[in-house]
């Protein structure tokens, strides 16, 4: 006869184990089987979405479509416009024209409360990871379901630690934020946003400023959370060669329209020069090394004259 | 010429057009009151950032006015013989316009600033962002405490600010000056109404912390996310709550005091 308390440990055990299982044996996991179903279905569709900022065209009459189960990469030089397209597809931002279609509602047109029951199935991971600067690490993560749950402390202390194993932090619950390096933070935020089991994640910008470790450790959870978890997954990014290496697809954006977009491969064989410059970083070619200028010369000798 | 006009009109619009913005705001923050009454951890917790760390300056600061006024309030007084009447003058002073005003001053100094600085910060560090993207409506989670707090606060530290006030203007008047210490307080009582002069002090207070903490909190939401921006906020946090304030002082003083 098991006491409540082996009970509780037998279920935490096997709780952690399934998480390591899910983790280190993907192809095993049953919701893969789910992925390959659907992966013809559209879970994000932006269509002739166009996007001022004051004055300026950030977005002009653009059209993206994100697969279910899939990661798809949005890459384009810094200013671009890339993560005012998540704040876009998250609702935080309207567009002027055009629409963002999540799971089926239009993120623009639906209720407010419908729109903060839809981001409950949205998880984002920011640039800076956005955690809360007064909390500890442990209480970032149990945030989400303490607000929108009411489970019992002992259920979210199994679930939070679940969460934190899963990227690797698990000792690092009772830090504080500014504690944590670049790279822990983010994947502190990373558990975070997977706490409420979301159906797609959006990366802001991943792997900047990040060292060789982290940004290795980054590009693995990414890759196998998507593939474990069945998320789907949008990486903003302008780090080509980590992003290729993950993505299952990738639209390239640059002055608010989209210049290229396919597979990993059919985007290393692109025919643009302008892609051909940017995933290779050539200093000079459509995209010029001199911002536009008078004569060089001329310039130099005008003060004489 | 045509461009001073255009210009003018520029700014009157962004003015109005902010206006509309707090306003919009103090509903906002409003409507999330009654989630704050189910979670009171919430409000417990901004009562001591709000209120409690700011009871040091405010007591010090009201030790010091009661001090000054008792004793510039003596010399005037002597000259007509009538010293007896110094507890009136200090609390009187006190109680109807020093205390919620002086109060109100260093209240937006102290925890004004410290409230733009914290949510101006949360916002530059996309921390409202990620809240929202949560599905955590931030003016709700953050504001709404932030603001509660304020506003509960406020009267207390100004009722705190008058009575260590008049313990100082004792201390002076009546320690050091020689003034009759019955009479001090005898023709305090006795010429202190509560409803006209103690309670329209703390109306004043109440007042003046709704309109400190709503110029505070939507001053951090609105500003730039920028370190700029928030210097600038914070600042703007400060200035605005003294007109605020003087203002709203001269306003209350008229409706309460006018017709005596």
């Amino acid at each position: 006869m098991l006491t409540l308390r082996q009970l509780v440990i037998e279920n935490t055990r096997f709780n952690l184990n399934s998480t390591v299982f899910r983790f280190n044996n993907a192809t095993s996991f049953p919701l893969n089987m789910d992925i390959s179903n659907q992966s013809n279905d559209t879970l994000v569709a932006i269509n002739q979405l166009t996007f001022y900022r004051g004055d300026r065209l950030i977005f002009d009459n653009i059209s993206l479509q994100f697969q279910r189960g899939k990661i798809t990469a949005i890459m384009g030089p810094s200013g671009t416009g890339k993560t005012t397209l998540l704040k876009l597809i998250g609702g935080q931002l309207s567009p002027k024209q055009g629409s963002v279609v999540v799971d089926g509602h239009n993120v623009h047109q639906i209720e407010r409360t419908q729109l903060y029951q839809l981001r409950k199935k949205m998880g984002m991971l920011f640039q800076s990871g956005a955690l809360l600067t007064d909390m500890s690490v442990y209480d970032n993560v149990a945030f989400p379901l303490r607000e929108h749950t009411h489970l019992s402390e002992s259920m979210i202390r199994s679930l939070v630690l679940m969460k934190l194993q899963a990227v690797g932090l698990r000792g690092a619950r009772d830090l504080m934020p500014s504690e944590l390096s670049g790279g822990m933070a983010r994947r502190v935020a990373l558990a975070r946003a997977i706490v409420l089991d979301p159906m797609m994640i959006m990366y802001d910008e991943p792997f900047t400023g990040q060292d060789p470790i982290s940004l290795g450790v980054l590009l693995h959870l990414i890759k196998s959370l998507n593939t474990t978890l069945g998320l789907t997954s949008i990486i903003v990014s302008h780090d080509v060669r980590e992003t290729s290496a993950i993505a299952d697809y990738i639209y390239i954006i640059d002055n608010g329209k989209i210049i290229d977009h396919g597979t990993p491969t059919q985007i290393q064989q692109s025919e643009s020069e302008w892609v051909q410059q940017f995933i290779n970083g050539d200093m000079d070619g459509p995209v010029h090394f001199h911002y536009p200028a008078p004569d060089y010369v001329d310039d130099l000798l005008s003060y004489a004259t | 010429m045509l461009q001073f006009f255009q210009n003018l009109g520029h700014s009157t619009l962004a003015r109005f057009n902010k206006l509309g913005r707090a306003s919009f705001f103090l509903i906002h923050a409003l409507s999330g009151f009654p989630k704050v009454a189910v979670r009171p951890r919430l409000l417990i917790n901004q009562l001591y950032s709000v209120g409690v760390l700011s009871f040091f300056i405010t007591t010090i600061s009201g030790l010091f006015v009661g001090m000054v006024l008792s004793f510039q309030g003596f010399h005037i007084l002597a000259d007509f013989g009538a010293e007896e009447t110094l507890g009136v003058m200090v609390a009187a002073s006190l109680v109807r316009e020093l205390g919620p005003v002086m109060c109100a001053l260093l209240f937006a100094g102290r925890a004004g600033s410290a409230l733009t600085a914290e949510i101006g910060l949360m916002k530059a560090t996309e921390q409202l962002s990620g809240m929202e993207m949560m599905a955590i409506d931030p003016i709700h989670r953050i504001i709404a405490p932030r603001y509660l707090a304020g506003i509960i606060a406020m009267p207390i530290l100004a009722i705190l600010f008058s009575c260590i006030g008049v313990l100082g203007g004792h201390l002076v008047g009546v320690s050091l000056l020689g003034v009759d210490n019955g009479s001090f307080w005898g023709q305090m009582q006795a010429k202190l109404d509560f409803w006209d002069d103690i309670f329209n002090g703390v109306i004043k207070s109440i007042v003046f912390g709704c309109a400190v903490t709503w110029i505070a909190l939507f001053e951090g939401y609105d500003t730039l996310p920028t370190s700029e921006g928030v210097s600038r906020a914070t600042t703007r946090t400060v200035v605005n709550s003294a007109f605020a304030i003087l203002g709203l002082d001269f306003i209350l003083t008229t409706l309460m005091f006018g017709d005596h």
